[in-house]
């Protein structure tokens, strides 16, 4: 209860942080919006145009783009999120220092302030729906349900990655060779059938990776127009609940010794 | 009416990590282990330090540089929580520690009043009624849409004084931050101290001018390498402070 109290007396600020994220990353460029919802459209053409032609073999995937854009929202809005909010607790030290803020509003309003990004490549999304004249059924509304997982999981995530990167620093650099790995153990861009051949103990990873169910789910209802199946909700829920709380925990336990590392 | 403790400081120490080396990355961590060099070297800097001071008292901390003054300040306004002992404090602060913490200097000052107006716990719909009260009080109107990274640091504290006094706070804890503004603004805010000193509103007050400690305060606490020396009226406290005998 009190949590929700805190959280609704600082709601302003929350929104502050994610106002001043914005202004300070648009106000360079004027193309600033507009760059995003280009920026995964073209890497979507590039990767489309060369993947394609790789996966053919694999019997057709119907709507390469949509499919592959699928996973890249999914997978850019963690990966970025995630990334940007592990700094966040370190780069507030001066703030930290001075006065009183809860301190996991940070890393919150980070994961907050991405979610930007992620409104700009769903409308690439839907230019690419509009464009190939994709299929629209109601159960694009379902939606909600796995970009709702991302972003539980990213919060949860964030808290226990921007906690620790305060006491080891250099997992700053790690963490992008940690999610390079990760994003080749996620269906972002291959077919599930690729995996055919593969290993099993990387199958096992693929199928147990949070950030599979979520793409899963997106793509059932966005592309094949179907609801998914019971088990990815249950699997996606699981690994949200672990995520928030052993970030939070994580965090609760090592957020009074910021000040003195920071 | 019964006067309350506006402040209770009970037993409070506080000890920080001295190392010469911070390790703060998964390598050195490991080196260090492997080389059994994972020393902390403590530091003391408070030493159960209990103190109270009444709703609407103005006390003033002395003490020589690195005595724990901001240290205090700091465990009081919540920002530091101390190794051993409590803090209990009634009402809302308005904590003084830095001026402007929080500011953001790619943003202008009207953006800024916004930001850390949150920061410091004020609604949004307040700050728009009371939006030309802070920028008048900080005579700041021609640079309302200025960024402030091209504001002097007397100009940015004169915004952060006036976000930071705008409501009244139950306590206000001012750590030496009327020395950046000129003697203009000084005067200002010592008569925006005083009106909220009328208004009932305890003051936390650390400065090393001996003539604004007790121009300002009624008490005062000595505070002498971690340790209370000293408590009672500012006068006698000031006079035992300055005195060359007792330091050393
Ligand atoms: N984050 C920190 N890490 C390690 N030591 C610290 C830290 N903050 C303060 N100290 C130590 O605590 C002691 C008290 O510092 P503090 O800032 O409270 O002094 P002060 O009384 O405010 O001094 P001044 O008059 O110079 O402002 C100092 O010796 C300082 O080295
Ligand atoms: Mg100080």
């Amino acid at each position: 209860m009190k949590f929700i109290s805190v959280f609704v007396k600082y709601r302003a600020l929350i929104d502050q942080l994610v106002i001043r994220d914005i202004k300070t990353k648009y106000r360079r460029s004027i193309l600033g919006l507009f760059w995003t919802v280009l920026n995964p459209l073209l890497m979507m053409a590039v990767l489309s145009i060369v993947f394609s032609y790789f996966f053919s073999r694999y019997g057709n995937i119907d709507n390469f783009p949509v499919y592959l854009l699928c996973g890249q929202v999914i997978f850019n809005f963690f990966n970025e999120s995630t990334t940007i909010a592990m700094g966040s607790i370190i780069h507030s030290g001066e703030l930290i220092k001075k006065v009183y803020v809860p301190k996991y509003l940070f890393p919150v309003s980070k994961v907050m302030s991405s979610g930007v990004n992620l409104l700009a490549s769903m409308i690439a999304l839907v230019i690419v729906m509009v464009v190939t004249r994709a299929r629209v059924t109601p159960t694009v509304l379902l939606a909600v349900f796995p970009l709702a997982y991302v972003m539980l999981f990213s919060v949860g995530a964030s808290l226990f990655l921007s906690a620790v990167a305060v006491s080891f620093r250099d997992l700053l650099h790690l963490y992008g060779v940690m999610t390079t790995a990760w994003m080749y153990l996620t269906p972002v861009i291959y077919p599930m059938e690729i995996l055919e051949n593969a290993p099993r103990w990387v199958v096992f990873i693929v199928n147990l990776n949070p950030l599979t169910a979520f793409v899963k789910i997106f793509r059932c209802v966005v592309l094949e127009g179907v609801t998914a199946p019971a088990i990815l909700h249950i699997q996606s829920l699981v690994w949200c609940g672990i995520a928030l709380a052993v970030g939070a925990f994580v965090f609760r336990k090592s957020q009074d010794k910021f000040i003195l590392k920071i | 009416m019964k006067i309350e403790n506006a402040i209770e400081v009970r037993d409070v120490s506080m000890c920080f990590n001295l190392s010469r080396e911070k390790v703060d990355s998964i390598k050195e961590y490991i080196i260090k282990a492997l080389k059994r060099q994972l020393f902390y070297e403590e530091f003391w800097a408070l030493n159960d330090v209990s103190f109270e001071i009444k709703k609407g008292d103005s006390v003033g901390l002395v003490g020589m540089n690195g005595s724990g003054k901001s240290t205090m300040l700091k465990i009081i306004a919540g920002v530091l929580r101390p190794t051993k002992g409590t803090v209990e404090t009634t009402g809302t602060i308005a904590p003084m520690i830095e001026l402007g913490a929080g500011f953001d200097h790619d943003l202008t000052a009207r953006e800024n009043i916004f930001l850390n107006g949150a920061l410091i716990g004020y609604s949004q719909e307040m700050l728009e009624e009371r939006f030309d009260d802070i920028i008048s009080f900080a005579g700041l109107e021609r640079f309302v849409d200025v960024p402030i990274k091209n504001f002097s640091s007397g100009m940015l504290a004169r915004l952060g004084f006036s976000i930071a006094t705008i409501v009244d706070a139950d306590i206000l804890i001012i750590d030496e931050i009327l020395s950046v503004g000129d003697y203009q603004f000084q005067n200002k805010c010592k008569k925006r101290i005083r009106e909220m000193m009328d208004r009932n509103t305890t003051v936390l007050f650390v400065s090393h001018s001996i003539e604004q400690v007790k121009e300002i305060c009624k008490k005062a606490i000595w505070i002498d390498r971690g340790h209370v020396r000293m408590m009672g009226e500012a006068g006698e406290v000031c006079d035992a402070y300055e005195d060359p005998g007792n330091n050393g």
